[in-house]
């Protein structure tokens, strides 16, 4: 049974079996990879994307949830690396290996959506799903708090 | 006219270890078709293998390094660039292919591999004059086409410039009609740009790969999709050595998707049309699957292993090989006026990159050649071990070595268990195939930073002089099981269980450094910070803990035995003013400790407080301060000690990986617990720009990292921690 649902704005069907995490159908079926396979147990936010506009696990989403939903990935975020994350990101220089990234900012981009200006502790509290073993942690702070303040 | 060479790999790796002669060899290899056939994504004039302009002034540098995120990908070629003195805005980065005559790492034989913080070390001085060359020849080509003396010509970025006629022509002008001489022109070290004349070197550049690793576009292995793919995942033993006995297929075959089981040497091996299809196949196997109790580990349990590690390097009586010795430690230590003994350990830990191990391979039909995607740390064995197993010349191994999720260590080993499971796999299938490892897999089939224990001894003269020292460390064996080859190489040496055990800088006229080899049979690898983090958490909380016995002060102790080694004393005075070390703090206190590490110095103060009821360490503030001599990219050096700090702090903290019965026991994130946000201090971080030759910045800051904790414990508490990680369960024991 194919089950429909929009990625990035656009119409997307998939015949996965209902019980697949959305991100393999993200990743391997739509070919969206900015999207990451950490942990598989939404442990480390690596999978981070948007449902409906809120974030999610999409290695802890299965087919059968997304019936109808909008799902926005790190590859919609924005059409050129325009959203102020992304921006102040470069700007500070955070990723190394970069894996964690496209979760890290997403997660993130739902924090500025519920509160544009947060406080440190309150990026804190929520960055703290997402594991960057680099230990990026001090600039994704200072990232975030730089897109606040810009955008 | 150069010939061009037809199999550059046949070259030993003594041609290009000899220096000059090896270059220039290098530098006409690629007279005319050569180049193209090491690289063929490369376009315009090879000027060298290093190097090519295409006419609109594009020039494409080799990037010999591996990246992982620790930025080599942009600082080698950044080193070249400058030499050659290039517009970075028109540098397009190639990663090399493997051919080790040309790109091998001086720092490792010859061979391609990215570690040990080397990349920058061994690369620079040989980056720096490949760069002067083709500068030279751009210039000596200008001349000839502008019909002046080359002496009169000067370049500015891509661009060489007669001054005297106010002529200019660009790098892309002169390559389209450059002639590339056989053999390369000779650059004397004064030849080269004094440093003041640098615009690259030591100035920051944005890293070249970031612009996709904020928008979804940077591409790992795990991220590729090769036509005809199949998907794979493999089932390996519960313990090394051993193999799969009877395997009862039917459940996992019953899957939607799945193609076929498919047993292998070591393992189990699922194949099917989607991921997740072989990845419920590989749970539905778990259960239907026996293994030969085949291996060195079954029944080793590593908290009782640890224990008789300790009682080992304790007793005098078991035996053990000199590591390093400096004076006569042995006649010393019985005449010492007074003795202190410390004993300290340290457990199994677990790299842990983002990016679960993975790799595509497509085996051509007639099984005769294969071509690789990974990211590996070493296109060496990343080609080699495949070669072998397929019974092919390497040369008949494409590799695309991809940018790795993190490797910390992880993958360098000499078999490459992770890309030997997709060849095996394609093989089998007839297809490519993609062979992912779940988080699971990764765990249990890791490799660790080995266990040790650690029997120290000091000698006072009369005087109360520290005068003779002795450090016995019972360690599992690294080298010998990661990458035989080396450790051969290396005499039997196992120095990634044991550097960082000298004291070096530390003015102590008699040591003595003596390992006690075991083999437990348990999986280990090099981990970021290697041994230095295991031998200095000894020996650093020694010294913190030596200091305090005689109530002096642990910096002002560490000055005084660091008083012939200047470079040092920089670092611990600067950082000792950062942290306003001596400032009385409420609630909370200092620690300190010093690393020579490959030649960097690194000092670090770590600020804590300490929940008593429930035995968590809180670490506030880490202040560090690093020399790595010339900082190539310096922001990136800060960028480097912060992650470095990190990861320190788990493995000081809270990683630990216990083994039962031969087994790993943890499994994903929720049993083992890698530093997240909240964890993590304010970092404070200072570069201190020397002259001196590069040395090492990717893992430097790590070692520090738990000595420090454990000073400012015995700081605030008086109690000296042992034992790595510093659980709470063990730090509320150690309270008492």
């Amino acid at each position: 049974m194919a089950t429909s649902f929009t990625v990035n704005g656009k119409a997307a069907t998939t015949d996965a079996p209902p019980a697949t995490p959305l991100l393999w159908v993200i990743r391997e079926g739509l070919k969206l990879t900015g999207t990451k396979f950490g942990c598989g147990t939404g442990l480390c936010g690596a999978c981070m994307v948007h449902i409906d506009g809120k974030r999610a696990y999409s290695c802890q989403t299965q087919v059968s949830e997304i019936a109808g939903k909008s799902v926005t990935t790190i590859e919609g975020l924005s059409p050129d690396s325009s959203h102020p994350l992304q921006k102040a990101w470069l700007a500070e220089h955070v990723p190394q290996c970069g894996y964690c990234q496209s979760g890290q900012i997403m997660s993130a981009a739902d924090l500025l959506k519920q509160k544009p200006k947060p406080t440190r502790d309150e990026i804190v509290e929520h960055m703290n799903t997402n594991i960057c073993r680099c230990g990026t942690y001090q600039r994704i702070v200072r990232a975030v708090e730089r897109a606040a303040r810009e955008s | 006219m150069n010939k061009p060479l037809k199999h550059p790999t046949a070259l030993s790796r003594r041609q290009v270890m000899i220096g000059a002669a090896g270059l220039s060899f290098a530098f006409a290899l690629p007279g005319r078709a050569g180049a193209s056939a090491l690289a063929a994504a490369r376009s315009g004039k090879a000027l060298s293998p290093w190097v090519s302009i295409a006419s609109d002034g594009t020039i494409m540098i080799m990037s010999a390094a591996t990246e992982m995120g620790q930025g080599s990908m942009t600082s080698l070629p950044l080193v070249l660039a400058e030499e050659l003195d290039a517009d970075w805005s028109k540098v397009k980065i190639v990663t090399a292919p493997a051919v080790e005559a040309i790109y091998g790492n001086p720092g490792f034989q010859g061979m391609m591999y990215t570690a040990g913080s080397n990349a920058v070390t061994s690369y620079y001085g040989p980056l720096r004059i490949f760069g002067a060359q083709v500068r030279r020849v751009l210039l000596d080509n200008a001349a000839k086409t502008l019909g002046v003396p080359v002496d009169e010509l000067t370049t500015e970025p891509s661009l060489v410039v007669h001054s005297k006629s106010g002529r200019r022509l660009s790098y892309g002008e002169i390559a389209a009609t450059a002639e590339v001489p056989a053999k390369a022109p000779e650059i004397k070290p004064d030849q080269l740009k004094k440093a003041k004349d640098f615009r690259l070197i030591t100035k920051d550049v944005m890293r070249v790969e970031l612009p996709g690793k904020v928008n979804g576009t940077a591409r790992y292995s795990i991220d590729l999709h090769v036509p005809n793919m199949l998907y794979g995942t493999v089932l390996r033993a519960p313990v090394e050595g051993s193999v799969p006995d009877k395997i009862d297929e039917a459940k996992a075959k019953a899957i939607a998707g799945v193609v076929r089981i498919v047993r292998l040497p070591y393992g189990v091996g699922t194949l099917a049309e989607t991921p997740w299809a072989a990845f419920e196949a590989r749970r539905a196997l778990t259960q239907s699957v026996t293994w030969t109790r085949t291996g060195t580990a079954w029944g080793f349990d590593s908290d009782k292993g640890i224990e008789r590690f300790a009682a080992d390097a304790k007793n005098p009586a078991r035996m053990s090989t000199e590591w390093s010795r400096i004076g006569d430690p042995r006649a010393q230590m019985p005449k010492a006026a007074s003795t202190l003994e410390a004993e300290y350990r340290c457990d199994y830990a677990y790299h842990a990159q983002m990016e679960p191990l993975n790799a595509i391979a497509s085996v051509s039909p007639a099984g005769d050649a294969v071509e690789i995607w990974a990211g590996t740390q070493s296109q060496t064995t990343a080609t080699e071990a495949p070669a072998k197993i397929l019974g092919i010349s390497k040369d008949k191994v494409k590799l695309h070595d991809m940018l790795m999720g993190g490797g910390f260590g992880r993958r360098g080993n000499r078999d490459v268990d992770f890309i030997i499971d997709a060849v095996l796999m394609s093989k089998e299938a007839g297809r490519p195939v993609k062979v992912m490892w779940t988080r699971e897999d990764d765990f249990a089939n890791g490799r660790f930073r080995p266990i040790s224990a650690h029997a120290l001894k000091a000698g006072f003269d009369p005087s109360g002089k520290l005068s003779t020292w002795q450090h016995r460390i019972a360690v599992d064996r690294v080298g010998a099981y990661m990458d035989p080859v080396r450790y051969q190489a290396a005499g039997g040496k196992d120095f990634i269980a044991m550097l960082g055990a000298d004291l070096k800088g530390y003015d102590v006229p008699h040591q003595l450094v003596e390992q006690l080899y075991r083999d437990t049979g348990v999986r280990t690898n090099p981990l970021r910070g290697i041994s230095f983090i295991a031998n200095r958490f000894a020996t650093e909380s020694f010294v913190d803990e030596i200091a305090r016995k005689r109530g002096i002060d642990p910096v002002a102790y560490h000055l005084d035995l660091l008083k012939g080694t200047p470079r040092a004393i920089k670092v611990v005075e600067r950082v000792v003013q950062m942290a306003e070390w001596g400032k009385k703090r409420e609630g909370r206190a200092l620690g300190f400790a010093y690393l020579d590490y490959s030649g960097s110095q690194v000092a670090g103060i770590a600020e804590i407080s300490l929940n008593r009821t429930n035995g968590e360490i809180k670490v506030h503030n880490f202040w560090c301060t690093i020399d790595c001599g010339v900082a190539v990219q310096p922001d990136n050096v800060v960028a480097q000690q912060e992650s470095s700090i990190v990861y320190g702090l788990g493995v000081a903290l809270t990683e630990v990986i216990t083994i039962k019965n031969g087994a790993v026991e943890q499994s994903n994130f929720y049993d083992y617990h890698v530093p997240r946000m909240k964890d993590v201090p304010a970092m404070h971080i200072e570069v201190i720009q020397t002259d001196n030759h590069p040395t090492g910045a990717g893992q430097m800051a790590t070692p520090l990292v738990a000595p420090a904790i454990a000073g400012a414990v015995a700081e605030l508490t008086g109690v000296r921690l042992r034992h790595t990680p510093f659980t709470p369960d063990r730090v509320k024991k150690a309270l008492g």
